[in-house]
């Protein structure tokens, strides 16, 4: 797999599908920080994943007005049914067809096993990664990283 | 590494000496079916430390998932303000099929607490501001997810089995 795009890159732009009749741009976002979370599957057999953590850390997030998009290669209905059972305040996105081309773009795809790395971007106001990384396999990356990069941001 | 971001201090409830050699961390969801476990295990290694363990616990509820972890960790917070904290939150997670409101009204009675207080405390959210804050400072040291440990301040990343947090606390104390 090639390396994770770095801080310094604009950040591709994608439409994805967010609700089965609704889709998301990323360019929509202009103007306010946005989080990429990239994450290998919906229903991930722990509680307290990096998902449910997210909920709970969305108002600090919030307060750099910063918007927080999920991503996995899980279709819409599945990530509908995931979103409902652990109360998601926040969108997920289906990259599922063509399967996993954005978490390409973001080169972050593991190709053999089908599905994403453990990835956070933060993509500042005017649409450029300010900061990427990569989780260790199995390790939820947790919020830290993302909530320094967010302070990090020029105001 | 993901550090421990706030040291432990006056404000947290520990068990054991403070300069013992190994201080453990954990940030914990009464709620949580995987902490229930850990709290069994975490009563086992302080057996089996005994004083050279100094054990932490800090309150990460996950409120969106578990209902009534915010209700637990602020009725164990409220214990604390009548030195009951380590009472209460030992009865929580041994009886953390039942968790409910009744139950902490339950427990609280058992303790010879103030039922009442309780519910006008959790009414007013009178410890939510406590509670937040040992998740905020939680969030920002990495915890992410629960239960979340430390050792001497470094998250421990591999799972929390007896046999895996012992051999890294011996790690630790050398």
């Amino acid at each position: 797999m090639s390396k994770i795009l770095p801080a310094g890159t604009p950040a591709p732009d994608f439409t994805l599908h967010v609700t089965p009749d609704q889709t998301l741009s990323l360019n929509e976002l202009r103007g306010r920080p946005v989080i990429l979370a990239f994450y290998p599957a919906d229903w991930s057999p722990v509680c307290g994943d990096q998902m449910a953590l997210y909920n709970e850390v969305l108002p600090e997030f919030h307060r750099f007005n910063a918007e927080l998009l999920g991503i996995s290669v899980d279709g819409v209905w599945c990530h509908a049914a995931f979103s409902r059972d652990r109360h998601l305040h926040f969108p997920l996105l289906a990259d599922f067809e063509p399967k996993g081309a954005v978490a390409k773009l973001y080169q972050v795809f593991r190709g053999g096993d089908g599905f994403s790395e453990r990835a956070l971007f933060v993509i500042d106001k005017n649409g450029t990664i300010t900061w990427s990384y990569v989780s260790p396999v199995g390790v939820n990356p947790g919020a830290d990283g993302i909530l320094e990069a967010l302070e990090n941001l020029p105001k | 590494m993901a550090k421990l971001k706030v040291p432990v201090g006056p404000a947290d409830h520990t068990q054991g000496p403070a300069d013992a050699p190994v201080t453990l961390v954990e940030y914990g969801d009464y709620e949580c079916p995987h902490c229930g476990r850990a709290y069994l295990i975490v009563k086992a290694l302080q057996k089996r430390f005994g004083n050279q363990l100094r054990f932490v616990f800090r309150n990460f509820p996950l409120r969106e998932i578990h209902p009534a972890a915010e209700a637990a960790a602020e009725t164990a917070e409220f214990a604390a303000t009548h030195d009951k904290f380590w009472e209460m939150h030992d009865l929580i997670y041994e009886n953390q099929q039942y968790l409910s409101y009744e139950l902490l009204s339950d427990l609280a009675k058992q303790l010879k607490l103030d039922a009442k207080e309780l519910a006008r405390a959790l009414e007013t959210g009178e410890f939510a501001e406590r509670v937040k804050k040992d998740f905020s400072g939680g969030v920002r040291g990495g915890v992410n997810g629960t239960p979340t440990f430390f050792i001497n301040g470094q998250r421990h990343d591999a799972d929390f089995e007896l046999d895996t947090l012992g051999r890294a606390i011996t790690e630790a104390s050398r």
